[in-house]
């Protein structure tokens, strides 16, 4: 038998007995009888002496290629074996991944305070201010610089509650349109400001009415402020709230600090406008009051009317909350269910 | 107000349907509350001849009726109304019928006899008990003679017509009215409008012989009568009756009538007196004296005084003015001669008379908003003009005036320039100009100036932007165009405040607590609960109850009412922070200062219990842990320090602990007062609240990056025994003070005083981790630190080193 025959014969017993190896013992057991310095191969390499010089490098070369595939065989099939041990230890590990998750303690922001944040964002990126006033108002700024004089109509006793004659709890955060117009440098650019807040009326709580609430107020005072920018900024919001299949109408309205005086609407949530008993068939929401700023409160503010204007408008974000949720009881804002509170989970 | 569709249609030819009108009417005029058809809903109701009437046989008070409803045969009804006769026209509900309140009428039997639907009153068609004429309330109705039986009743009541309810705005008086509606309109729809002028027959002898009127003219600018001889007292036309009853106006007797009608189509309140009861042939509108006394037509009897005007006869008040007029001079059956009044009041006067003797009514709710006052004559002529055609009556010669303040009309410049750079317009002058005169406005122009004057009935508009907004409006809001503000740039950036309020919302939010809103009006108890300085409360002078009487001193009491009324509902686990203010009020300042808190209440547990964690019931160190993992994120440059407070009324004195930066107590945290919690009705909670305004007062530390050491730390525990008295921050102190150059950080980890402890001791067990920043640290350096640590331990705090 030739040292290459006998080097096929050691190629093909090798190859098979790697195959028959079931673990890594046996691997390691073929390894070193095969390829050991005590093994058929190296005993095969040390017979080359005897070999011719011409044979020589031929069986060499020969037998490193059978050496080098036993070795790679050896190599593959421990890593059969190992990922097979592998494989039977994580297909121990299985667990139903349909158990819950451990909780976490987690809060959740109000669902008005993430409709004022929303709408500080908005109002924030075009460039406004955020300001917050006192919920402790004077008469003074609650009314009269809003062009409610004491006689008004519109001012009567029983919505507001007084704390003296002339204290009150604010009504509305109208009362920052006085402060701020006051205190604004006009040199300095435009005015344009939002400002969230707590307001009171001296109301009986019950689903649609609550003794406090929140509004925000807006007003932009520049030198050429039109009515289409605000019927624009309020389209915008809209569509910040709502989303952009939402429409803006305005109907003339009266509030005694604007003129004009506009009320917003906007495209039913429930029936996209076609008319149902949420709308009272009109396919339309009224949302907000809105309106170009009265000459006698930039008058009062010590604002020239003649050369300065602009726009005010006032949202209550506890409705908006009421019409984009469907909540069907105001009360539900103040008396904090957790329950309720944590129904509002959305992010972004 | 509830305005006539086919009223308006006899004056404008208008082709759009109620609906549309309204909705029209809503985008340029007023809000509309509703339209309303009377007869919409209703089905096979029609008129019947009632036959014969005879009385039930087992029944007092049935009668069994024949009707002929134009049909072969008649048809059997038993009917139980008292006023049913034979030989009248009424209101046949036939079987499969459906009524008001989509009630459906069949075929049945009453007692035994059988009945073939309904003979019906006006309520049970959908009419308001208000305006049932009196005769009928408490009946069926009786429908004049010429009736057909057989038809529809609808068209005899009125019931085909449309009605708009408008819910005008304080600033629109003129639209209380059909001419004013009509003059809006006709601007709307660009169509000319022709109104009524009244035209009096003045066939008796003068007025000046039979009437004098004193009026005071700062109190009823105008005052004017007429007198109407001979009337004769009847129920008004059936035309007159549709008119009022669908105005929602009860019809009364013609005269009665007669003023309503006049105030829904001129806006002018009218009040007819029976002049034969009038003290003399004088009037005065005068401020009542103290002590007199008016019983008004409701029979309402009312204390007069200064502060209320009167129209009075040489004896007493016959009429509270503007309000309602008085019992003893009201128009009767028996009544022959009336005196009309037309009149201006101060709407001031007649807003407080209002709602002093809380009587309003619709001629206040007219005087209040201002009436027009170019029309007073006009509306007192249509009035008598129709005394006499509806009820023979006999127009004296001229009117009595008392008063004759007719102001003179605004005269407004406005300029076009004005016009579109206020409204974001290109309008032309001849578009402009066009709608105000559509208005019934006159305009004159000078290039691009315009002069406008208006007519008096508009006595909203004084200044250029009320002429604006009515160019806006009858122009069409939809027409503007859609732009955003232009302009020098400005930034919109939170200030620092803000900002930090909003990382507190989102850090405790982090941790585990819900954001509440609660109210800032409580109970005058709960005000000044928990307080954290002292002030005076601030109370609302007229509150609606109690529970909302008193502005918060405390945002812990509003979470433990949020914790009670989640534990009445069976919520157990319940973690709020609410962020708000509370009112600080000095003796002596009407007004209290705002202070923002931050305040967080926690019940039950935090982490809830899971299938693979059991529930861990909230406690001190939790709240703690809560509260310091906050303030770390605020940055506070300074030490934050607790240190037990056992003074707090409503606080568990052992489990309360005062939270100190620099050494100044910004608020408190622990656990509520068991019997304060109980008084709540909650379980244990633990709360904390500090003061907001002082955390974003202080100086912040900036973020800064620290080297990581390359070199390995070392780590030594130390474990002791200590009195009770000592604290972990003693030993902290202590350590840290003592540690050396090397100290890296100070961490307990056991705390022990159980069995194997001797009494009046603890175990405390503490980790030190030693590094060097710039070598690797030798072994002896950190042993000789220990030890030294160890010393300090054991001489200065009396530890047993274990």
């Amino acid at each position: 038998m030739s040292l290459k025959d006998k080097l096929d014969e050691l190629h093909q017993r090798g190859l098979a007995e790697i195959k028959k190896s079931t673990d890594l013992k046996d691997v390691n057991q073929v390894r070193v009888s095969l390829l050991g310095k005590k093994g058929p191969i190296t005993e095969v390499l040390r017979g080359m002496r005897d070999l011719d010089a011409e044979e020589r490098p031929k069986v060499g070369a020969f037998a490193n290629e059978i050496r080098d595939d036993l070795t790679a065989a050896l190599t593959k099939r421990r890593e059969e074996l190992e990922n097979a041990v592998l494989n039977a230890r994580l297909a121990n590990e299985t667990i139903d991944v349909t158990l819950p998750g451990t909780p976490v303690a987690k809060g959740e922001p109000h669902v008005i305070q993430q409709i004022i944040d929303q709408i500080e964002d908005l109002f924030l990126g075009m460039g406004y201010q955020v300001l917050s006033g006192p919920e402790v108002e004077e008469d003074k700024y609650n009314f009269e610089m809003m062009n409610l004089p004491k006689n008004h109509p519109a001012r009567d006793m029983q919505d507001t509650f007084y704390i003296t004659k002339e204290i009150l709890m604010r009504t509305q955060t109208s009362p920052m349109q006085a402060r701020t117009l006051e205190k604004h440098d006009f040199s300095q650019g435009p005015l344009k400001m939002i400002s969230p807040g707590v307001v009171y009326r001296r109301d009986t709580d019950d689903p649609t009415h609550s003794h406090q609430f929140h509004q925000v107020e807006g007003l932009v005072i520049d030198k050429h402020i039109t009515m289409a920018d605000l019927k624009g900024t309020l389209q915008v919001l809209a569509h910040e709230l709502f989303g952009d299949k939402f429409d803006v109408r305005l109907r003339p309205s009266y509030f005694p600090f604007t003129e004009p005086s506009v009320e917003a609407d906007i495209t039913c949530f429930n029936c996209g406008g076609k008319g149902c008993n949420v709308c009272k068939n009109t396919g339309w929401i009224e949302v907000l009051g809105a309106g170009m700023v009265h000459p006698n409160v930039l008058k009062m503010a010590g604002v020239d009317p003649d050369v300065y204007g602009g726009f005010a408008f006032g949202v209550g974000p506890d409705r908006f909350a009421m019409l984009k949720y469907g909540v069907d009881d105001i009360r539900n804002f103040y008396l904090n269910d957790v329950r309720f509170l944590t129904q509002f989970t959305k992010k972004g | 107000m509830k305005i006539s569709y086919n009223w308006i249609k006899e004056y404008l030819d208008l082709d759009v349907k109620p609906v549309d009108l309204a909705e029209k009417i809503e985008r340029t005029s007023v809000e509309v509350d509703d339209v309303v058809t009377p007869s919409e809903g209703l089905k096979k109701i029609v008129v019947g001849h009632v036959l014969s009437v005879e009385a039930h046989p087992d029944s007092d008070h049935l009668h069994i009726c024949q009707v002929d409803v134009g049909e072969d045969e008649p048809l059997q009804i038993v009917c139980g109304a008292p006023n049913i006769a034979k030989g009248q026209m009424v209101i046949v509900a036939l079987p499969g019928s459906r009524i008001a309140g989509n009630v459906k009428i069949k075929k049945s039997k009453m007692r035994g006899i059988p009945s073939a639907g309904m003979i019906c009153a006006l309520q049970e068609i959908g009419f308001s008990d208000d305006v049932v004429p009196k005769d009928y309330v408490d009946g069926i109705y009786v429908l004049p003679a010429d009736a057909t039986p057989g038809d529809d009743v609808y068209d005899y009541l009125g019931m085909n017509d449309s009605l708009i309810d408008l819910d005008v705005t304080p600033n629109r008086g003129d639209m209380l009215s059909l001419n004013g509606t009509l003059r809006d309109l006709a601007a709307i729809y660009d169509k000319p409008v022709t109104l009524d002028q009244p035209e009096v027959k003045e066939t008796g002898e003068a007025i000046a012989d039979q009437l004098t009127i004193h009026a005071d003219a700062d109190l009823a600018p105008q005052y004017r009568m007429r007198l109407v001889k001979q009337v004769k007292i009847t129920p008004s036309p059936m035309w007159l009756q549709i008119r009022l009853w669908n105005a929602g106006y009860r019809p009364i007797n013609n005269v009665v009538d007669i003023t309503n009608y006049i105030m829904l189509k001129y806006g002018q309140p009218l009040h007819a007196f029976d002049y034969d009861k009038f003290a003399g042939q004088d009037v005065y509108v005068r401020n009542a004296k103290a002590g007199e006394k008016l019983t008004t037509l409701d029979e309402g009897e009312h204390d007069l005084d200064d502060h209320d005007i009167v129209i009075a006869d040489d004896q007493a008040p016959i009429a509270l003015a503007g309000v309602m007029g008085g019992l003893t001079t009201s128009i009767t059956d028996e009544t022959t001669t009336v005196a009309i009044e037309a009149a201006v009041f101060e709407h001031d006067h007649i807003r407080k008379a209002a709602q002093r003797h809380n009587l309003h009514t619709d001629a206040s709710q007219r005087f209040e908003r201002g009436i027009n006052r170019a029309g007073v004559q006009d509306a007192l002529d249509a009035a008598a003009e129709m005394m006499t055609d509806l009820a023979d009556g006999v127009v004296q010669t001229g009117t009595a005036v008392g008063s004759d303040n007719v102001p003179e009309p605004a005269v407004i410049p406005l300029s076009l320039t004005h016009v579109n750079a206020v409204l974001g317009t290109t309008l032309e002058l001849a578009k402009v100009v066009h709608i105000l005169e559509s208005l019934g406005f006159t305009v004159a122009t000078a290039g691009e100036d315009m002069t406008v004057t208006v007519p008096i009935r508009r006595n909203d508009i004084h200044i250029p932007a009320d002429l604006l907004e009515e160019i806006a409006r009858i122009y069409g809001y939809d027409e503007l165009p859609t732009t955003l503000p232009t302009g020098r740039m400005t930034m919109g950036t939170l200030t620092s405040a803000q900002k930090l309020m909003r990382a507190t919302r989102h850090s405790l939010e982090g941790l585990g607590l819900n954001q509440a809103i609660s109210y800032a009006l409580t109970t005058a108890d709960k005000a000044k609960m928990f307080m954290m300085q002292p002030s005076a409360e601030t109370d609302l002078a007229w509150p609606m109850s109690t529970d909302h009487a008193v502005l918060r001193m405390n945002v812990v009491t509003g979470l433990l009412d949020d914790i009670a009324y989640n534990t009445a509902r069976k919520v157990k686990d319940v973690a709020l922070y609410e962020q708000g203010r509370v009112f600080y009020r000095e003796d002596g300042n009407d007004r209290p200062s705002e202070e923002e808190h931050i305040a967080g209440a926690i019940t039950g547990t935090l982490m809830p219990a899971g299938w693979n964690q059991p529930a861990k019931d909230v406690d001190f160190y939790q709240i703690k842990g809560i509260v310091a993992a906050y303030l770390k994120d605020m940055a506070i440059n300074g030490d934050v320090t607790y240190e037990a407070n056992a003074d707090m009324p409503e606080m568990h004195p052992g489990r309360t602990a005062d939270i100190l930066v620099h050494g100044h107590r910004i608020g408190f945290m622990g656990q509520v007062h068991p019997t304060i919690a109980k008084k709540f009705k909650i379980g244990a909670t633990y709360v904390f609240e500090l003061n907001l305004q002082a955390i974003i007062d202080m100086p912040k530390q900036e973020n800064q990056y620290d080297v990581i050491s390359r070199y390995p730390a070392i780590t030594r525990d130390i474990a002791m025994l200590v009195p009770d008295e000592v604290t972990n921050d003693q030993i902290v102190a202590l350590i840290e003070k003592r540690g050396g150059a090397f100290l890296q950080s100070v961490k307990l980890f056991d705390v022990y005083d159980g069995v194997k402890v001797p009494k009046g001791k603890k175990s405390l067990a503490y980790t030190l981790t030693y590094q060097d920043k710039h070598e690797t640290l030798v072994d002896d350096a950190v042993t000789q630190a220990f030890e030294k640590v160890e010393k300090r331990l054991q001489d200065d705090l009396g530890a047993e080193i274990r």
